[in-house]
């Protein structure tokens, strides 16, 4: 089936870089990113809003990405995990991470460290229960989430 | 050589026990990570496997359904099958429905494997019993629910060369299905693991049919197949943790000790034999724990439903029967007027005792000073006593202490190690460094930073001096697959034997001294390698020294080493909404020596997260024998808000056969939280809650039929 007639062309900032996606404009964001885009950082763990493995920055927001049609991107600024270490540099976030064991198998990590970053931005001392709040639209299966949550608490101190 | 005398020649800081950064940390931080599903090859098509919709069947024809062009797609099929329409046979549903036989689909009793083990006479003693206590305890399937679904990508080539990416956790396993599926030789077949996002059992054995499926679609489209399962499908079609019964008859004497066990273990296979065998025999090992009877039965019986197959689940049959038990001997210790732990304190098993499958105990075995450091940690007795008068004014707020006594087998059961025969090796690198070479696959638990670690150790080098290789079957050996908690006390013994050989090897051709610096060590490798080739050791398993295990008897050293633990849940159950929240969990376990101790914690972490969600949350909705809820968003797992504290001890006692003193730790946690939740939950409300999940439905049920009279 040929539907290239029904494409779109968005324009968006992805990490920084001005880009042109032609794509279906309703298809996800997160398949425009990993296919189009060969930004296979972002993942997907469930398809339907759930498990925040796709989470990504849309003009600062945590969004996630597989609920997200391509065409909502026009105009906007995205952040994927690939633009978060900034020159090779590990953001603070991803430093606690590795320092304290916040990621395991590492399929929730690029989602969970862009909440936590948003977590941080928003709330630069968070409360255990803030955190926990801050985190809950990302599963991760692996960890029982104490390293994260010691992760997050250790970056607001650097 | 062994681990003490290594260590006194060797003047480098010892990289076990320190909290080395994961290996590939920084790639999963940054999103460089390569998974399965981030590869992509020129011209690769996409495949999916279709179902059938029905339990149970005979395939008669396949329709292709009108509008759609088939001769774009390439289709694999048992399509020389004759006859016409579906016919459906009645299914079979319930462990209740295959043990009364009404259907027969397997042999002749429906039952893929029993196991009987005893002990002394149970039927002996009822008659002298002080008390006996009768139990039955029920536990549901439970999906693995690892965020990365499975997924293969798959190349052949006009000469018969089959290559496999994959999510994984068993390479080899793969390997062998792919030669037999294409009746090819072992050298054609190539099976590589991708970054693999969490495997829990799950990515154990059913990988195999999915890369085999990937396989035959690009053998038959001469193009690269990529075959990676979205959520629902994963869910439906992959293999579940066992659901159970347990049935406990349990006799006391008059001073506390158990006198005889008489248990019935059943778990349900579903329609494939798959792994139930081995689940069924670690589940029935496990069944008694770790408490000296002198007289033990225990029936284990695994049988076939027209469920989908139940396979691998971290635990692997132990959680099942030591939920049943560790409830049960709460109850047992209350019949028998003791507390849960003075009545354990009599009962727990002592180095020189023999266990139920005839197992003489030989390794010190610590349980009364891990529960004693576990209820002072958990402030017990205080808050024991301190619930019970708040319970009394509060009608609908009901707070409640349990714990759990358990301990958990390393390594493959009885002789399968030694049929394993598994292999490592070591080698030095053109660039200077080592590389370590096993089939073992990191999938999250941190096979690649304590590999390295083990190495670096035994070789006197830092961390970062060793590689650990990416499992890929043409150039690794075959170290065995990646369970049963064996990968660092088993496979890592052989990195720390192969490593110890090689600096050896170096020691002997005159190249190095007993004391070096990094860079007279890499000297050393080049000047080798210049002579000879290349410098590669590698180290076979044999069992340690006095390990006995009989087949046909069932009987003998189940297992090489145990990890011991106790664990302390407090709970919080509300009898308007009936939810059950666990505010507190302490975990405390000895696990011999530990290699690192962030990565240790998070599997200890990991674990009881996984467990408390079993216990309360996950509950699998069946209908016709597919699951219904195959969704993230009605099947349902801890977040971040779902969990207490959980608070991780460790007793450290090296074990002389593991890499550093290091025994087995998977799998453990998986254990206790489900029995030691349930206990809190009774201690809480004075029912009996037995089937686990235990969900507020579930709760209001049990609470009902307490009181069939009530408000
Ligand atoms: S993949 Fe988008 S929320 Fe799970
Ligand atoms: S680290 Fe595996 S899911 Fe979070």
């Amino acid at each position: 089936m040929d539907r290239s007639g029904m494409n779109v062309r968005v324009m968006c900032r992805v990490n920084g870089a001005n880009v042109t996606i032609e794509a279906h404009p309703m298809m996800r964001l997160l398949d425009a990113l990993r296919s189009k885009l060969r930004l296979t950082g972002t993942k997907e763990g469930c398809g339907e809003g759930e498990c925040g493995a796709c989470a990504v920055l849309v003009d600062g927001d945590l969004v996630n990405s597989c609920l997200f049609p391509l065409l909502h991107a026009e105009g906007t600024a995205i952040t994927t995990i690939e633009g978060v270490a900034a020159g090779g540099r590990l953001h603070a976030v991803q430093e606690a991470f590795l320092a304290c064991g916040g990621a395991q198998c590492g399929i929730c990590t690029p989602g969970m460290v862009l909440a936590a970053i948003t977590l941080l931005e928003r709330n630069p001392n968070p409360t255990e229960a803030e955190v926990k709040a801050g985190l809950a639209g990302n599963l991760c299966r692996c960890t029982g989430y104490m390293r994260i949550f010691e992760a997050v608490v250790s970056a607001c101190r650097r | 050589m062994n681990y003490k005398e290594y260590n006194l020649i060797v003047m480098v800081v010892s990289t076990i026990g320190q909290p080395v950064p994961r290996k590939e940390g920084r790639a999963k931080l940054t999103g460089q990570a390569r998974y399965i599903d981030d590869l992509v090859l020129p011209g690769m098509l996409h495949g999916a496997t279709v179902r059938s919709p029905v339990a149970r069947g005979l395939l008669r024809a396949i329709h292709y359904a009108p509008g759609v062009p088939w001769p774009e797609f390439t289709i694999v099929s048992a399509h020389d099958i004759p006859g016409a329409n579906c016919v459906t046979l009645p299914p079979v549903f319930s462990m209740d429905a295959a043990l009364a036989r009404t259907e027969v689909i397997w042999g002749d009793d429906n039952v893929f494997k029993q196991y009987l083990v005893t002990r002394g006479n149970v039927d002996a003693v009822w008659t002298e019993a002080h008390v006996i206590v009768d139990g039955e305890y029920e536990t549901g399937a439970q999906e693995q629910l690892y965020i990365e679904p499975q997924g293969m990508v798959a190349l052949t080539d006009a000469q018969g060369a089959v290559t496999v990416w994959g999510s994984m956790q068993c390479p080899f396993y793969i390997h062998k299905a792919l030669a037999a599926l294409f009746n090819v030789p072992a050298a054609k077949v190539r099976v590589v693991q991708m970054e693999t996002g969490g495997g829990f059992g799950g990515k154990e054995e059913y990988p195999s049919i999915i890369a085999g499926h990937a396989a035959l679609l690009a053998w038959k489209s001469g193009r690269p197949v990529k075959l990676v399962y979205d959520r629902a499908e994963d869910m439906v079609a992959t293999t579940k943790r066992h659901p159970s019964r347990t049935r406990h008859r349990t006799a006391v004497s008059r001073d506390g000790r158990l006198l005889a066990m008489d248990i019935e273990f059943t778990i349900d296979g579903g329609a494939y034999c798959t792994l139930s065998p081995v689940v069924l025999s670690r589940g029935t090992i496990h069944a008694a724990g770790p408490y000296f009877c002198p007289n033990i039965r225990i029936r284990g019986r695994a049988v076939a439903t027209n469920m989908p197959p139940h396979g691998a689940f971290r635990g692997f049959g132990a959680p099942q029967s030591i939920f049943a038990l560790e409830r049960h001997m709460d109850r047992v210790a209350a019949a028998a007027g003791l507390t849960p732990d003075e009545f354990r304190r009599r009962n727990f098993i002592q180095t020189g005792q023999t266990s139920a499958v005839g197992q003489v105990m030989k390794e010190p075995i610590a349980m009364e000073r891990l529960l004693d450091r576990a209820l002072v940690l958990s402030d017990y007795h205080a808050k024991r006593s301190r619930f019970a008068d708040a319970n009394r004014h509060s009608t609908r707020i009901k707070r409640g202490i349990g714990f759990a006594t358990f301990m958990h087998g390393a390594g493959f059961t009885g002789s399968g190690e030694q049929h394993l025969a598994s292999v490592v090796a070591v080698e030095a690198l053109s660039n200077g460094r080592v590389r370590v070479l096993a089939a073992s696959a990191e999938i999250g638990q941190g096979t690649n930073t304590i590999f390295a670690q083990i190495a670096a150790e035994a070789l006197g080098l830092e961390c970062d001096d060793v590689e650990v290789a990416q499992p890929d079957t043409a150039t690794v050996p075959d170290s065995g697959p990646t369970v049963a908690s064996r990968t660092c006390m088993v496979v890592g013994k052989l990195i720390e034997t192969a490593s110890l050989d090689f600096r050896h090897r170096l020691e002997t051709a005159g190249l190095l001294t007993s004391r070096y610096t990094p860079a007279e060590f890499r000297a050393a490798c080049a000047a080798y390698r210049a002579r000879h080739g290349d410098l590669r050791i590698a180290a076979q398993y044999r069992p340690p020294e006095g390990l006995r295990w009989d087949d046909q008897r069932y009987e003998g050293d189940a297992y090489g080493a145990y990890a011991w633990a106790v664990y302390v849940a407090e709970v919080t159950v509300d009898l308007d909404t009936f939810q059950t929240q666990v505010d507190d969990f302490v975990a405390v376990q000895e696990v011999g020596r530990v290699i690192n101790p962030p990565l240790a914690t998070g599997q200890i972490e990991g674990g009881v997260a996984q467990a408390i969600g079993w216990a309360l949350f996950e509950d699998i909705v069946w209908r016709d024998g597919r699951m219904v809820n195959a969704q993230m968003t009605n099947y349902i797992m801890p977040t971040s808000m779902d969990l207490p504290p959980i608070r991780v001890f460790f007793e450290e006692a090296p074990y002389p056969n593991g890499p550093g003193g290091a025994k087995g730790i998977g799998e453990l946690p998986m254990d206790g939280p489900a029995p030691a939740i349930f206990n809190a939950v009774a201690n809480a409300t004075g029912l009996n809650p037995a089937h686990l999940p235990l969900t507020p439905e579930a709760l209001m049920e049990l609470m009902e039929k307490a009181e069939p009279d009530g408000p």
